[in-house]
């Protein structure tokens, strides 16, 4: 069944991240890739950010560069462990981050 | 934008209720055919037919009297008819719900048969739909109200609107003297400690981290790969990618209050305040146990768009997901996407939850109630016998 397009209201931004310190960030609507506005919101402050992907609403971004193995920080709280190298701005979901608790839940 | 006049339904046992249902129970899947019989022939009853009530033993049949008799006795009922094949766990259902004081009547099938039952049944039904009928709504505190709380088809998007502005009405209605029931333990995953945290005692934190740990443990001991299951395809869709990030969204919406108590499942609350319950996280499952328990109004944060609903707890859904809120209006009750936009704060997102939540309080129907979604599903804890 073909899904109908969702038309974003003009101003807002892109991507918000819960707050200082996460490292990934969620499109807000359907975004990039290219250059992207983002706030914080815990804070409200404002920040620029480049997409290297198309990346659908509700969907995440990393907000700086992760090696392999390493913590992934949202809401200030693990939510996983990288599979692989995340560039920043790169989509982060499932292909290249795990649970670091559900240790079958690969 | 607190309505000035909440208005419900005083239950013989004192409990406020905010729906008046005559509800036709059937005891045993062999008893579901002739309870909806029943309902079609007295329009304005509620059948909830449901798979299970044979051979069920133990821990496991405790907990399917618990849950049957917690619905019948649920303030947002009126009356029961109860329907079973045989008459012993039909009277042990049917006197559980009495003990509320309501009207109750009891029916089995072996020796009578569906038709003779259907006959005397609905006869019953229809004078108790008529009692019902003459109960009128009076002044009720908002303190008085048993509310639950659950997100369903999580995205996102729940985490950063949905599930924060349902946490605003929770404290409100904490704040105001209520009863909220939260739960969905294997949902806590990767944030259990922040709930350790807000227990109010050790004795509390001591019984959430049994419920927790004894979950955790049946997950890992199946040695499956739950991805798809829980996170669920459609919280993977919407942009969920572990267990720990769905249950950091789910934390969102419970509010700022310390847990008072940490309840088994379908157990009634003994305690004003925010109380753990322990649960799956199937939707259906949660509002069932949590009504059983005695709640009467359910707050259902949404992202990708789940439509449960339940046959005597109202339950009002709340989208911050702009698509899901374009595609999906007959279902969403509270828009509050323009959080993501950042359009409006919390504080504004909570008055208009808060507005719907006192509108269905005082008889408003919610999406869920007016498309007819009336999912019941018992909880089971070990197969029958």
């Amino acid at each position: 069944m073909p899904e109908p397009a969702y038309s974003p209201a003009p101003g807002g931004v892109d991507f918000l991240a819960h707050q200082r310190g996460d490292d990934v960030a969620v499109a807000v609507r359907d975004t990039g890739p290219g250059p992207a506005s983002a706030a914080y919101l815990d804070c409200g402050d404002r920040f620029e950010i480049v997409a290297r992907d198309a990346v659908p609403l509700g969907h995440k971004i990393a907000l700086r560069d992760l090696a392999e193995r390493e913590d992934v920080l949202e809401y200030g709280v693990l939510i996983g462990l990288t599979r692989a190298p995340v560039a920043t701005g790169e989509l982060v979901h499932t292909h290249n981050l795990r649970s670091a608790r559900w240790q079958k839940s690969v | 934008m607190a309505e000035e006049r909440l208005t419900g339904y005083r239950r013989p046992d004192g409990r406020a209720g905010i729906r008046n249902h005559v509800v036709v129970l059937p005891v045993d899947d062999l008893s579901n055919a002739v309870a909806e019989s029943v309902a079609r022939a007295i329009p304005g009853t509620l059948a909830i037919p449901h798979p299970y009530g044979r051979l069920q033993f133990g821990a496991d049949l405790e907990l399917f009297f618990q849950t049957m008799i917690g619905t019948g006795a649920n303030p947002n009922v009126a009356a029961a008819v109860v329907i079973g094949i045989e008459p012993a766990w039909t009277e042990r259902i049917a006197d559980g719900i009495a003990a509320t004081g309501k009207p109750v009547a009891q029916f089995s099938i072996e020796r009578h048969g569906d038709l003779r039952v259907l006959e005397l049944a609905a006869r019953r039904a229809a004078q108790l739909l008529q009692d019902a009928s003459e109960l009128t709504r009076v002044p009720v505190e908002r303190g008085e109200l048993v509310m639950s709380i659950k997100c369903g088809e999580s995205d996102t998007t729940s985490g950063l609107g949905a599930n924060p502005a349902t946490s605003e009405a929770v404290d409100r209605h904490i704040a105001a003297g209520g009863t909220v029931i939260f739960g969905e333990t294997t949902e806590l995953t990767g944030g259990e400690h922040l709930i350790a945290q807000r227990c109010a005692t050790d004795d509390v934190r001591k019984k959430f981290q049994a419920f927790f740990d004894g979950y955790f443990a049946l997950v890992e001991r199946t040695g499956a790969n739950l991805l798809g299951s829980q996170p669920t395809q459609g919280n993977i869709r919407g942009g969920l990618s572990t267990i720990e990030e769905k249950a950091l969204g789910n934390i969102q919406k419970t509010g700022t209050a310390p847990v008072v108590d940490a309840l088994a499942p379908a157990e009634r609350p003994a305690r004003a305040g925010l109380n753990f319950m322990d649960t799956s996280c199937a939707a259906a499952e949660f509002i069932t146990l949590t009504a059983a328990a005695g709640a009467v109004i359910h707050l259902f944060p949404t992202g990708q768009g789940n439509v449960v609903g339940h046959p005597v707890e109202p339950v009002i859904k709340i989208s911050a997901n702009p698509l899901t809120v374009a595609t999906m209006s007959e279902h969403i009750d509270v828009d509050v996407s323009g959080l993501l936009q950042l359009e409006y704060g919390l504080a504004a997102a909570g008055d208009r939850l808060e507005h719907v939540i006192d509108r269905t309080v005082n008889g408003r129907l919610t999406c869920a109630e007016v498309l007819g979604h009336r999912e019941f599903a018992l909880t089971r804890l070990h197969p029958s016998a």
